[in-house]
C-alpha cells in the first residue's frame, strides 16, 4: 500500500545533504555532537529524544530513538516513564492555556 | 550457461564474513592460547528465548565422568591460565563437583557460568559452598535491572529467583567490594538490539542493584546476541533477521579481530570435541575443521592456526567486539 511514511526511508535521511551539501554537514555535525556524552548521558539525551518523538509526532524519531533507547540500556518502565512526561506537559500545555480563556471570558461577561 | 543461471537463488543479506575480513587484509587465526572453556552440557532449568546452544530441561547432552578425567587431564598436561566452565547450566550435571575439584589445582583462575536459578535449593546451597571453598569466579547472566526484560529473555519467575541468588552470593562473600570472591554479571540484550555500551551499562547496574535490592557485584560485561540456534529462530519469526543481520556487518570493527576470544581459548565440549568457542561449537564448526578431541592434544595449538568462521562472527566483531 502507498504511504508517506516507510520504514527504510529512514536509512535515506543522509541523502537530504545531496543538494545542499553544506547545510546537511552542519546539521548532522551538530546533531553529533548534541547526543555525545556531556553533562548528561548517551541514555539520558536519548530518553529526552524518545520523549520528545512523541510530541512532534515522527514515526522515523520514534523508530529511531526506541532502539537507541534499548541499546543504551534503557528499559520499557523508563521509556513508557518518559512518554508519559512529554504527555504531561503537551497536556498541560493546553490545559494551563484555560487560564487564557477563563481570563478573556471573564472580561467579556457580565 | 544463461544469464539466469548464473544468479544465486538469493543474495545474500550480508557481505559474508571471509569475505569481509579479506577486504580488510585480515584473516582470523588462532594466537597463543592461554584459556580453556568447557562446555558441560546442554541441560538447562531454563529455556532462554536468545540461547545459541538451545538449551533447555529435555536436552540429554551432559559431560560424563569419563569426559570429566580426561578434561582434567588436558589441564594438567597443558598450560591453561584460566578455564571456564559453562553449559546449559553447570551445576545441573551430576558430577560437577568431581570437574572442579579435579580442574581447580590446574588452574590460576576457575570460572563457572552461572544462570543463578539453578543456584536456588539445597543442591544449590551446596554448590554455592564448593564454589567458596574452591574459590571459583562467578559469572552470573543477568539481562536487565527489572522483571520484565529479564523475564522476557529467560522466562517466568526468573527475576526473583535471580535476586534471591545474587543476594545469598552477596552474603557468602561473593561480589563484595573488597572481597576475594569474584561475581561478575553478563548481560545479553532481552530482543533484537544491540547491548548498550559496557562501562554505561555496567554504572546503571550498579546503581539499579545497589538502590533497589542492596545487591552488589564486581564488573557487569554486555555481549551482543550471537544470530544461532534459539536466537536466530526469534529473529526469522520476529521479522528481525533481515535487520539485525545487517546491523551487525554494518558495525563490523576490524579492531575487535585481534583481540577476539576465540583466537586465545579452546572450547571443550560435553564429548571431549575442540572447537574455537561455544558459538563455532552451537554452529557444529570444529577446531582444526575436523574432529580433534581434548584427550589426543599433546600441545597447544600453533599460533596461526585458521579458525572457521560463518556470518554469526559478526556478533562478536559489532562496536568494541566480544574479547
Amino acid at each position: 500500500m502507498e504511504t508517506y511514511y516507510h520504514p527504510a526511508d529512514l536509512d535515506k535521511f543522509s541523502e537530504i545533504g545531496k543538494d545542499a551539501p553544506e547545510l546537511a554537514a552542519k546539521f548532522f555535525d551538530y546533531y553529533g555532537a548534541v547526543f555525545a556524552e556531556g553533562e548528561l548521558t548517551e541514555r539520558e539525551k536519548a530518553l529526552i529524544a524518545l520523549a520528545v518523538a512523541h510530541a512532534v509526532q515522527c514515526p522515523y524519531c520514534i523508530d529511531a530513538y526506541t532502539r537507541a533507547c534499548l541499546e543504551k540500556g534503557s528499559n520499557l518502565g523508563e521509556m513508557t516513564e518518559a512518554v508519559h512526561v512529554v504527555t504531561a506537559i503537551r497536556g498541560g500545555a493546553s490545559l494551563v492555556h484555560g487560564v487564557q480563556m477563563r481570563k478573556i471570558a471573564e472580561k467579556l461577561s457580565m | 550457461m544463461t544469464e539466469q543461471a548464473r544468479q544465486p537463488l538469493a543474495a545474500p543479506l550480508v557481505e559474508p564474513f571471509a569475505d569481509r575480513l579479506a577486504r580488510h587484509g585480515l584473516t582470523l587465526a588462532r594466537a597463543r592460547t592461554t584459556a580453556l572453556q568447557v562446555n558441560v552440557g546442554l541441560r538447562c532449568d531454563l529455556y532462554c528465548a536468545h540461547c545459541h546452544l538451545e538449551a533447555g530441561p529435555a536436552r540429554e547432552e551432559i559431560m560424563t565422568r569419563a569426559v570429566m578425567d580426561a578434561v582434567i587431564d588436558g589441564a594438567r598436561r597443558l598450560p591453561f591460565a584460566g578455564i571456564d566452565v559453562t553449559g546449559g547450566a553447570p551445576e545441573l550435571v551430576p558430577d560437577l563437583e568431581h570437574l572442579l575439584r579435579g580442574l581447580a589445582p590446574l588452574t590460576p583462575r576457575l570460572v563457572v557460568r552461572t544462570n543463578l536459578v539453578a543456584l536456588s535449593g539445597e543442591r544449590g546451597r551446596e554448590l554455592c559452598e564448593l564454589y567458596r571453598e574452591l574459590k571459583v569466579a562467578l559469572v552470573g547472566s543477568l539481562p536487565a535491572t527489572n522483571a520484565s526484560q529479564t523475564e522476557a529473555q529467560r522466562g517466568g519467575g526468573v527475576w526473583e529467583q535471580s535476586l534471591a541468588a545474587l543476594k545469598g552470593l552477596n552474603a557468602l562473600g561473593y561480589g563484595v567490594e573488597g572481597g576475594a570472591l569474584e561475581l561478575d554479571l553478563v548481560s545479553n540484550p532481552a530482543g533484537a538490539f544491540l547491548p548498550a555500551p559496557q562501562e554505561q551499562a555496567e554504572k546503571k547496574f550498579r546503581s539499579d542493584l545497589e538502590r533497589r535490592y542492596g545487591v552488589s557485584f564486581n564488573r557487569l560485561y554486555t555481549f551482543a546476541n550471537v544470530p544461532l540456534g534459539r536466537f536466530r529462530a526469534f529473529l526469522e519469526r520476529s521479522g528481525n533477521w533481515p535487520g539485525y543481520l545487517q546491523k551487525l556487518a554494518a558495525g563490523f570493527n576490524p579492531c575487535t579481530v585481534e583481540g577476539l576470544m576465540c583466537r586465545s581459548q579452546l572450547c571443550v565440549d560435553w564429548c571431549g570435541r575442540l572447537h574455537d568457542c561455544d558459538f563455532n561449537l552451537a554452529a557444529g564448526a570444529l577446531h582444526g575443521g575436523e574432529v580433534r578431541e581434548l584427550s589426543a592434544l599433546v600441545e597447544l595449538p600453533a599460533p596461526g592456526t585458521p579458525i572457521p568462521v560463518g556470518d554469526h562472527c559478526y556478533a562478536c566483531t559489532v562496536g568494541s567486539g566480544f574479547t
